[in-house]
């Protein structure tokens, strides 16, 4: 690549790896083999689901994070630290609650070492820009959530940075709120009224990565890793009915739920070994959730089957939320999900159809086939003499592969499930698992 | 904040009014005192020597003035050691490996303990000038200070949340300022409940620091303590109840004119961000925003502090996490001097008290503890008996509660070893048996802690619950134990934990009493150390606060803490 071209960009982000080591042999890779350009005059967003590492990727881009290999451009220049024109929005607002608005609007222009005449100046020009006019001398616990966001928009905007970072700058507020920051937040940016030149923008939500950006890139999860980009080309002000626009979501969508190849599920115990190094990670999922979404998925206006952004809009579930529960389902083969849409199959539906005990056989012939987690510990318990065994080998079995958080949420969502199948049960108190009376009998 | 630059307003505001000049007078009043102290001070040990205690109660307010003083100054070394020592401890990775541990120990250290060791130092500093004695008692009441207050900075700062502390770096914020901006308001909130802890610890040492004995002279510092003590030689009832009164109108004091104000300016820096109801504001705050000059010159000085704060001392922090991985080298040199320095010291140790300590001395010792425990456990059950029901009567009485509350808390505060002298009278004229009756007296002033504690637990019962009692109709034994007990049982063993702290402690003080030439003694660890004090004998006052260090290191350990994890997992609401 030529130098010229090395300035065209502000950003560029060459084969970023970012691996955490871990006490055995193998690292966790939160991040592999990433490569981004950022030109000037462009909202891009990071999408992906919670633990695709595009976080990850803002704080390296920040200069808050060093990459474990890889490389980072700051306008054509290495970037060993934060830099001066990379400001930062964060999801939690992050404003100290000690500052008034216009003491933490100043922080970073004290930092920088501005006159306190120019600080004053420039710090009543981003509030009245970003509408805190009025609250400066308020303090953070005296503002709304929304308010608060823009004393964090206001802050990262008032040291004129070229590239403004968003992590997941809405998702902390309510949806109303949310879409007004939105709209303001791109009317500015459309009038050319903000002080910065790009924007880069995390999110997990479609919607509002297609109402707001010129591109997308599109993560998955573990590792982290681009898979697709996305030119968004409508004009601003965005409609969200506009068929076009419906269509990309759609289109998302279903580039988001392409169904990975998995491994067949041998059905004999002898191989569970082999199978025990490919536990996977499981987000918090508790049983009501899965029933819940199976039984409206079964009844009126969908009768098992359902377009995933319409169901999306009318449960008021972000990505996050809804995606989980259509993967559990599918891995238990009582959905499928393909092109965007999500499909009850005849065992989900049969499973919606019985009676609570039929229920919970089918459940269980589900969880012992095709979650290898609850079978290997079952198996452990079975061999026992006195049926309990320790949740802390599964936990450092399970935090080979994953983090600590995803191990804990893990073992919580499959002990949610073995209680309600009756294949185990789990002592806190011990950190054990154990097999009850009742438990026994079921084989 | 103040606008500078427009002189016209700040004239105006500038101009002094009635409440200007009240607290004008107070502020001189206070620096004439402060100088004349530190007049006396300067004296040779023999112009004021011991008979300079008058038991004349018209004396006690200058006493008094002397005594707040002293816990002013040893308040303010503490702070000294908080600002360096834990945030040493925090920012180095390497001095938290040896600065915590020994913080912990010091922590469960009895406070009385230190005595004998910091008075032979502190005089030996300053040989013949009251200025060593002087220093001596600061020192003393700031070994009750300063653990808990640097523990609680340290805690603070390594607590910061993630995205505060990412805030900072990404702003460019240097190390000076990371500190003044960030670390040190977050620590605030923490740090002044934990003041409030260390003055009644402070208290309670005044009356053993204020009279200091070097060999054969004593030295008697002008003071609370020290009245309290002269009353108890010459056996004056009412001059110890003269006392109480002084006391407590300090304490009041104390409260109503630094820590009140403190309190309600310390919620400002709460991290929370939703906004708690808020207390009432204090009337010393009150009244100075009504005043026009100090008010202003309070906004300039906040307003030079903030800048101070915002000096661009220091480097800027590049990256949040290091990814070096700290080398190995260094580390194995550091673990190798502070094996050295161990091994230095227990040898050191070894030869000091070689052929002056027996194995059965240490075994003698270790069977007082166990007495000694004994005690502690009965007085902790028997005070639970007592004051677990009646703060559950009182904390489900929202009118009661906070009352009751505000009077436990202040009684936790009071020095109990106050009221000793009220019980070994009692003692000695019904002949009754000191290794029962002076028991009481190590309860006397830590069962409060348990009874605030279960009155908050009490009246944060949830309201949906009651109902839900009420609505099945759940009385009797079904209440206690399923309800109400486990209910409370977090805030009891908060209480506990404290008041099971403060027995130990207060051991030394209790187990060996004495009134006029009458000496009590009940056969324990803490009669054992209190001896050995009164004796010189340094080694076995070292011996017995490393016996009892241990005691209550082991009982933290193996009982405390588990019960509290225990409550904290299992019986909070969440």
């Amino acid at each position: 690549m030529s130098n010229q071209n090395n300035e065209e960009f502000l950003v560029q982000v060459k084969n970023c790896r970012q691996s955490y080591p871990k006490d055995n042999n193998s690292d966790l890779i939160v991040l592999d083999d990433v490569n981004l350009n950022l030109k000037s005059g462009e909202i891009v967003g990071l999408l992906g689901r919670s633990g695709s590492g595009k976080s990850t990727l803002l704080r390296i881009i920040s200069g808050l994070l060093p990459p474990t290999s890889g490389e980072v451009l700051w306008k054509g220049k290495q970037l060993s630290g934060p830099a001066p024109g990379i400001a930062m929005v964060f999801q939690s607002f992050a404003l100290f609650p000690w500052l008034t608005v216009q003491d933490n609007v100043q922080l970073g222009l004290e930092a920088k070492g501005t006159p306190r005449k120019q600080q004053e100046e420039l710090a009543e020009d981003a509030i009245d820009l970003i509408g805190l006019g009025g609250y400066e001398k308020a303090y953070p616990k005296e503002l709304s959530g929304g308010m608060r966001q823009r004393v964090g928009l206001a802050r990262a905007l008032v040291v004129h940075p070229d590239l403004l970072l968003m992590d997941e700058p809405f998702s902390a507020l309510d949806v109303l709120t949310a879409e007004n920051l939105r709209t303001d937040l791109i009317k500015l940016w459309v009038e050319k009224k903000l002080p910065v030149q790009s924007i880069l923008i995390v999110t997990h939500s479609i919607e509002e990565a297609v109402l707001m950006c010129d591109r997308l890139l599109i993560f998955s999860s573990n590792p982290g890793k681009v898979v697709h980009e996305l030119n968004v080309t409508f004009p601003h002000p965005r409609n969200r009915e506009d068929p076009a626009f419906r269509q990309l979501v759609d289109r998302i969508y279903t580039l988001m739920t392409h169904r990975e190849k998995v491994p067949p599920v041998p059905d004999n115990p002898a191989s569970v070994k082999s199978v025990a190094e490919g536990f996977t990670a499981i987000p918090l999922l508790p049983m009501n959730l899965m029933t819940g979404m199976a039984e409206t998925l079964m009844a009126a206006p969908y009768h098992g089957k359902a377009d995933l952004p319409k169901l999306a809009a009318t449960l008021q579930l972000e990505l996050d939320d809804l995606l989980p529960i259509g993967e559990a389902l599918q891995t238990l083969n009582f959905a499928d999900m393909a092109e965007g849409d999500i499909t009850l199959t005849d065992l989900g539906k049969q499973f919606v159809d019985s009676e609570i005990e039929d229920r919970k056989s089918i459940f269980r012939q589900g969880v012992i086939k095709n979650v290898p987690l609850i079978r290997a510990i079952r198996n452990v318990l079975d061999e026992r003499w006195n049926h309990r065994a320790s949740a802390e080998r599964f936990r450092d079995e399970l935090e080979d592969t994953m983090s600590p958080d995803y191990a804990r949420q893990t073992l919580s969502t499959i002990i949610g499930w073995a209680r309600y199948a009756e294949i185990f049960d789990f002592d806190e108190e011990s950190d054990q698992f154990f097999l009850d009376e009742d438990d026994k009998t079921i084989r | 904040m103040s606008k500078a630059g427009v002189p016209a307003s700040v004239s105006a505001r500038a101009k002094p009014n009635f409440f200007d000049i009240i607290t004008i007078i107070l502020i001189i009043a206070l620096g004439v005192f402060i100088a004349s102290a530190t007049r006396h001070v300067l004296q040779p040990i023999a112009v004021s020597g011991e008979s300079s205690i008058s038991l004349d109660p018209s004396n006690l307010p200058w006493y008094a003035l002397r005594t707040t003083l002293r816990m002013f100054a040893a308040l303010f070394a503490s702070l000294i050691f908080t600002f360096t020592y834990a945030v040493l401890a925090a920012k180095s990775r390497r001095a938290e490996m040896v600065l915590i541990p020994i913080l912990d120990i010091l922590q469960s250290v009895p406070i009385l303990g230190f005595l004998t060791f910091t008075v032979v130092f502190f005089m030996g500093l300053f040989p013949g000038k009251i200025l060593g004695a002087e220093l001596a008692a600061i020192f003393t009441i700031f070994t009750s200070q300063a653990w808990n207050m640097a523990f609680s900075m340290y805690q603070s700062i390594k607590t910061i949340p993630s995205d505060m502390s990412e805030a900072a770096s990404g702003f460019g914020l240097t190390g000076w300022q990371r500190f003044w901006r960030l670390e040190v308001p977050a620590a605030i909130p923490g740090l002044v409940s934990n003041m409030m802890m260390s003055m009644s610890g402070g208290w309670f040492m005044i009356v053993y620091s204020e009279t200091i004995t070097v060999g054969e002279t004593e030295i008697t510092l002008p003071g609370i303590g020290s009245y309290v003590g002269t009353a108890i030689e010459q056996r004056n009832i009412f001059a110890v109840f003269y006392a109480i009164i002084a006391m407590l109108l300090v304490i009041l004091a104390y409260d109503q004119l630094l820590f009140r104000p403190l309190v309600s300016w310390s919620s400002k820096f709460r991290l929370e961000t939703t906004k708690s109801e808020s207390d009432p504001v204090p009337w010393l705050v009150r009244m100075v925003h009504r005043t026009r000059f100090l008010r202003w010159a309070g906004d300039k000085i906040t307003e030079w502090i903030y800048r101070f704060g915002g000096l661009p001392i220091g480097r800027r922090s590049f990256s949040v996490k290091t990814p070096l991985i700290p080398s190995r080298t260094a580390d194995i040199l550091w673990f190798a001097l502070l094996g050295l320095i161990a091994i230095i010291s227990v040898f050191y140790i070894y030869r000091s008290i070689n052929g002056l300590l027996t194995f059965s001395e240490i075994l003698y010792s270790i069977e007082l503890g166990f007495l000694t425990l004994l005690r502690v456990i009965a007085m902790i059950v028997l005070a639970s008996l007592i004051w677990v029901p009646a703060g559950i009567w009182l904390g489900l009485k929202p009118v009661w509660a906070r009352r009751a509350q505000i009077i436990a808390q202040f009684m936790a505060a009071f020095p109990a070893n106050l009221f000793y002298p009220f019980f070994v009278v009692g003692i000695v004229h019904f002949h009754l048996n000191s290794d029962i009756w002076l028991t009481p007296l190590m309860i006397l002033g830590t069962q409060w802690y348990i009874l605030f504690n279960v009155i908050g637990g009490a009246s944060a019962f949830p309201g949906d619950l009651r109902e839900a009692v009420k609505n099945f109709n759940i009385k009797g034994r079904l209440w206690w134990f399923k309800v109400m007990l486990p209910a409370i049982c977090p805030y009891y063993v908060t209480g506990a934990l404290t008041a099971c702290g403060g027995a130990w402690n207060a051991s030394i003080a209790s187990e060996l009493a004495k009134w006029g030439d009458t000496t009590l003694v009940a056969e324990g660890l803490g009669a054992y150390i209190a001896q050995a004090t009164i004796a010189g004998d340094t080694i076995k006052v070292g011996l017995g606060i490393v016996v009892m260090s241990t005691f209550v290191i082991l009982f933290n350990r193996l009982v405390w803490h588990p019960l509290y994890n225990f409550a904290q997992r299992r019986l909070t609401f969440s």
